[in-house]
């Protein structure tokens, strides 16, 4: 340091004043140290504090000196600061201001956000392996560039006294740490060490804490024997098991009832997610970033070789890395508890699968007594500790993109939650605060304020009394965090959902309007929102059902959108759903649909002998009964893969259109049918209905199911695009926003995305928040803004 | 049938056909109303009134006949009332066959002798052809309510247990088959039926301080009834979907076309919530009785500021059992 403190000095002429104030995400990351560090440099003198606002700052010295500062906040900011606006004032000189320092907090108007969680650091590793260190295996360790934010925040400004380590006290050398400028814990509210701060404590299925000295040793112990163990990480528990014992894999299943669907592998090291999966460099850089999310990777044969049951039939497996301390003493101890941190860039034996604690598809479990209670019969043994999660957060699951064009981002979220919640989503501009509240699978909300839109962490499908109450807390904490009243509210056009229900509860208890949003014109929306981009746009939504305006289930939507308003161009031509939503969890029923409307209706009782209801399905198509009309994409996927005999049956959503997706991949790139589809005149629809059945004729008769799979995506773009550029033709519009939960399929959203964009159109899609319902909020909110902004 | 309305030829019908079918010392004095004696002291008059309109008007297990009694009697014995006389009005179309309206006719008046309950007044009108749809009838019923019996839809209160008189969705997958001409291993017949006898044998059984809420869940089904018991109470409920009695082939028919048993019509059962000392005996009345041979105890009424009507799933998850604004529309995306 060079500072000047303590020593008054006399002030030349030249020396100015100035209050400089902070907005972004600039609490919680380290930044006041940071302003700290570089006053003494510059030889500022002054104070720093947080407010509710974000950062104030007062700094006397040499103007230049002032205006070096200024740069340097914005060029060296800590890694996870990030600076939105700085406001520079002049103020009077002090002539009595000696030194620099941190000063306490201060209460206001509250403008600015609590940083996401992030995973422990390397700085923070090297000490948790190094046996002198005082927090040599302390599960606990983080420091100001990593650990626990979000999760343990109860409110503004970002203060210990405001998150859930209020409850521990420090000990002289934790003090001494938070109160050293110099000091990489200086102002660490989390900081915490084995004299001072939280335990673990090793429990029992039951309930009985197991009397063991070394927790982390007996639960490796425990998981190596096949056990279950629920574990507390950051936004929740997960439960773990051995992801090589194929016994253990398959009672965790069968415990979650949860029969086939992917299950998430954590592994020590990229060296060791090597063995697992082909990894891209953004796989890697995704992997190893500060936000650890799940990310789906290329799967190698390794994996159905080895771990068997994890990911079946599917193409990819969602792989993590150690994200917290606890995690990462749980592969140390495997790897025999060497010192150092060399061992990190081996690859090890250890694979976990960690898949969150959310038993019966219920929001995941954050307390330690609601653990034993809701986890009873699942976890054999729970690994827990005594720093409370304060808000619920579910891993966050990405994905990368092959080959990004140039300038785009190269990752797309199916799950944006920890790690990223509540980093805010840029906005073009700035307008009234809208609370909006997404739809009904996949819930998140969002809330906005001034420019910038913050989606809240996954609150999961609304069907259990559980994710109801989840919903209301999210949408309290968002309101409580940001401090702000919302003026009005957004949700689906779908009378049903329990989302739906909630915001005109709130809406009615403010006395506040609520905007009921076409579900695919927010799809649309939210795409137009994270590119800043004002419109008139092209609108492509291809998920599975949404109520459209005309009280019918769409789901294949060619839309013009001019802000909140939205013009139907075309639509996929109609098929029946038999039973409504069964049909969607059964794709044998939507083959039958395709069946029928092939003339075809004779071949299904054979055809799906299997299911009981087969005999009668043929009748029932034919009587039109219970068969509402869906528009949907996700239908004819359920169709093409039923048809080819991939998936009869979901065990989870998603599945069919997964498995063909997988299967495409797997065969590799086709040509697609010719004459696959029709582009049908229809005269309330300028763009035409466009009609896959011809496909699906041929796929109804093809018995390679890969060769099959391939056809269907190959088809399907170019049948899309075809489409979209009569939609072009017909709008004059040349940038096409592509949103829906089908576009989280690669296959096509690489295929028609680099069709389109050879076209000459520009192509915005959905990078910031899924392009599934999880980012349905960001675009009903927009279009709520719009509404009440009188457009 | 050709009577224009008011002529002489409905008034020749009305006297043919009708009072001879419901015959009873009231509707016999032919005035412009029925005299009805007082209710014994300390008695309430209970009211109820209900529209009958069903398609088709003939299923298995009853007819709209039937129906409009046992509606308007199940509405009087749910207050807890003793139901005492109904008045019929009905509404015909011109060109209706007269054969089948005599059916109805019949039917009905046999419904209201096996309950006990006369129709004790009546008036009929016919209107043009395509301006109805066959017959339409409407009943009204008066009962009357005993001092100390008190059940409302407000008095559920947590640890209250749920009962119901047996099993569910049989009337609406009745109709559905019928108008929808479905074809199922076994025919799937309505369950309607007066409950007023259900009611008696449960006060007969129990204080009637521990018989809370009484309920017939007709139109929406299980499903929405225990929806507006749990937000007139403000408590929420928890179900058991297992516990819950439905007839196989209504479950086969349901699984076909997609539906939940738990949001179709009955029309004969009862939904009582009652003190939790007295929810054995309940059982054990409700199933003594023919009407109530399969009741079951389905689940609790439990503290909840939400109002929440939760089912547990058998596979150990659980579900909303939500309040529907009409028809189901799809939402799965
Ligand atoms: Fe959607
Ligand atoms: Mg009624
Ligand atoms: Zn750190
Ligand atoms: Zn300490």
């Amino acid at each position: 340091m060079n500072g000047d403190g303590g020593i008054p000095r006399q002030l030349p002429p030249t020396v100015e004043r100035r209050r400089l104030r902070v907005r972004g995400v600039v609490q919680g990351v380290g930044f006041r140290p940071f302003v700290y560090r570089l006053a003494q440099e510059l030889g500022l003198s002054g104070w720093v504090r947080n407010d509710g606002g974000g950062v104030e700052i007062e700094v006397q010295g040499k103007p230049g000196n002032l205006s070096a500062l200024i740069a340097r906040l914005h060029g060296e900011a800590p890694p996870r600061a990030r600076i939105d606006h700085l406001e520079s004032d002049l103020r009077e000189t002090d002539a009595s201001d000696h030194g620099f320092t941190i000063t306490a907090s201060r209460r206001g108007e509250v403008t600015t956000a609590i940083g996401p969680d992030t995973a422990v650091c390397a700085d923070c590793l090297r000490e948790l392996f190094d046996p002198a260190d005082r927090r040599w295996r302390y599960p606990f360790i983080n420091c100001t560039h990593c650990g626990p934010r979000y999760t343990i925040t109860r409110g503004l400004p970002y203060d210990r006294v405001n998150t859930s380590m209020a409850a521990f006290d420090f000990c002289m050398d934790c003090a001494d740490e938070y109160g050293d400028p110099a000091d990489r814990r200086f102002h660490a509210e989390p900081n915490a060490c084995p004299a001072c701060g939280p335990h673990l404590a090793l429990l029992e299925g039951y309930g009985v804490t197991v009397a063991t000295r070394d927790p982390v040793a007996d639960t490796l112990l425990r998981l190596l024997c096949g056990e279950i163990v629920a574990i507390k990480g950051l936004g929740g528990f997960h439960l773990l098991c051995d992801a090589r014992n194929p016994e253990a894999v398959a009672r965790l299943r069968a415990r979650k009832s949860r029969e086939d669907k992917p299950l998430a592998l954590m592994v020590a090291n990229l060296a060791s997610a090597r063995r697992w999966a082909a990894l891209s460099p953004t796989d890697e850089r995704l992997l190893a970033s500060p936000e650890r999310p799940v990310v789906l990777c290329d799967k190698l044969p390794s994996v159905d070789r080895e771990l068997d049951g994890v990911a079946p039939h599917l193409a990819w497996v969602g792989l993590m890395l150690p994200y917290t301390p606890l995690h990462y003493l749980l592969f140390h101890d495997h790897a025999g508890r060497p010192a150092g941190t060399g061992w990190l860039d081996m690859a090890q034996d250890l694979a976990l699968v960690c898949t969150s604690a959310n038993p019966g598809g219920e929001p995941l479990v954050i307390g330690n007594r609601e653990a034993t209670r809701r986890l009873m019969g699942v976890a054999d043994a729970y690994l827990m500790h005594d720093r409370d999660i304060v808000v619920r957060c579910d891993d966050s699951v990405v994905r990368s993109l092959p080959s990004p064009r140039a300038g785009d981002a190269d990752m797309q979220f199916i799950r944006r939650s920890r790690g990223y919640v509540p980093s805010a989503v840029k906005l073009a501009c700035k307008g009234a605060a809208v609370l909006a509240f997404g739809g009904f699978l996949k819930n998140t909300l969002c809330m906005t304020r001034g420019d910038e839109a913050f989606m809240s962490q996954h609150v999961g499908d609304l069907e259990s009394a559980g994710a109801c109450q989840a919903l209301d807390e999210a949408a309290e904490h968002l309101r409580h965090i940001l401090a702000l009243e919302p003026e009005a509210v957004a949700h689906d056009l779908h009378p049903d959902f329990a989302s739906t229900h909630a915001a005109l509860a709130m809406a009615e208890r403010l006395g506040i309007p609520a905007f009921p949003v076409q579900h695919h014109h927010a799809h649309i929306a939210a795409v137009e929102a994270e590119h800043r981009h004002l419109g008139p746009t092209l609108g492509l939504a291809l998920d599975g059902t949404g109520l459209g305006s005309d009280g019918r289930a769409w789901g294949g939507e060619l839309l013009q959108v001019d802000g909140p308003r939205f013009a139907r161009l075309g639509h996929l031509a109609a098929l029946p759903l038999p039973g409504a939503d069964k049909a969607a969890r059964e794709p044998w029923r939507m083959a039958s649909a395709v069946l029928h409307l092939l003339g075809r209706g004779g071949e299904i009782a054979a055809r799906f002998h299997r299911e009981q209801a087969a005999w009668r399905m043929a009748d029932l198509l034919a009587a039109g009964t219970r068969c509402p009309p869906t528009t949907s994409l996700g239908r004819w996927f359920d169709a093409a893969a039923g048809l080819l005999g991939v998936c009869e049956r979901m065990g989870y959503e998603g599945e069919a259109a997964m498995r063909l997706e997988s299967l495409a991949t797997a065969h590799g790139p086709a040509l697609p049918l010719p004459g696959g589809w029709r582009l049908v005149e229809d005269k309330g629809a300028a763009a035409g209905t466009l009609d896959l059945l011809p496909l699906l004729a041929v796929l109804a008769d093809e018995r390679n199911t890969a060769r099959g799979a391939a056809l269907f995506h190959a088809t399907l773009a170019a049948a899309l695009e075809a489409w979209v550029l009569r939609a072009t033709d017909v709008s004059g519009i040349r940038t096409v926003a592509l949103s829906g939960g089908c576009f989280l399929n690669r296959l096509l959203s690489r295929d028609l995305g680099r069709r389109l964009a050879a076209r000459g159109l520009t192509v915005l899609e959905a990078r910031q928040v899924p392009p599934n319902d999880g980012g349905l909020a960001l675009g009903q909110a927009r279009i709520a803004r719009y509404l009440l902004e009188g457009y | 049938m050709n009577h224009g309305a008011g002529g002489r030829a409905t008034a020749q019908l009305v006297a043919e056909l009708f009072a001879r079918a419901f015959d009873n010392p009231w509707l016999g004095q032919g005035d412009d109303g029925a005299v009805l004696p007082a209710p014994a002291p300390g008695e309430r008059l209970v009211m109820a009134t209900d529209g009958h309109v069903v398609s088709p008007l003939f299923f298995p297990g009853g007819d709209i006949g039937s129906l409009a009694v046992h509606g308007t009697v199940n509405d009087l014995a749910v207050m807890g009332a003793r139901p005492l006389y109904l008045s019929a009005s009905f509404i015909l179309e011109e060109g209706y066959p007269l054969a089948d309206l005599k059916r109805i006719v019949d039917s009905m008046a046999a419904a209201s002798r096996a309950a006990g309950v006369p129709v004790v007044t009546g008036d009929t009108k016919v209107v043009e052809q395509g301006k109805g749809d066959g017959v339409f009838i409407a009943t009204t019923g008066i009962g009357a309510l005993p001092a100390e019996r008190s059940p409302g839809g407000a008095r559920a209160r947590p640890g209250d247990v749920v009962l119901v008189s047996g099993s569910m969705g049989d009337h609406g997958m009745a109709i559905l088959a019928v108008r929808e001409s479905l074809a199922f291993d076994s025919e799937i017949r309505s369950d309607s039926a007066a409950l007023h006898g259900l009611v008696e044998a449960l006060y007969a059984a129990l204080p009637a301080e521990a018989i809370r809420v009484l309920r017939d869940p007709t139109r929406g089904g299980l499903a929405t009834t225990l929806n507006e018991i749990a937000r007139q109470s403000g408590a929420g409920m928890r179900i058991e979907e297992a516990a819950v009695p439905v007839h196989p082939q209504v479950e086969a028919a349901c699984e076909l076309l997609g539906l939940d048993p738990l949001y179709l019509a009955n029309e004969g059962k009862l939904i009582a919530v009652v003190a939790p000392e007295s929810a054995d005996a309940a059982l054990a009345a409700l199933r003594a009785h023919p009407l109530g041979s399969a009741a079951a105890r389905i689940g609790t009424v439990v503290e909840d500021a939400h109002h929440f009507v939760q089912l547990a799933t058998p596979l150990g998850g659980q579900r909303m059992l939500d309040w529907l604004s009409g028809e189901p529309l799809p939402r799965i995306c």
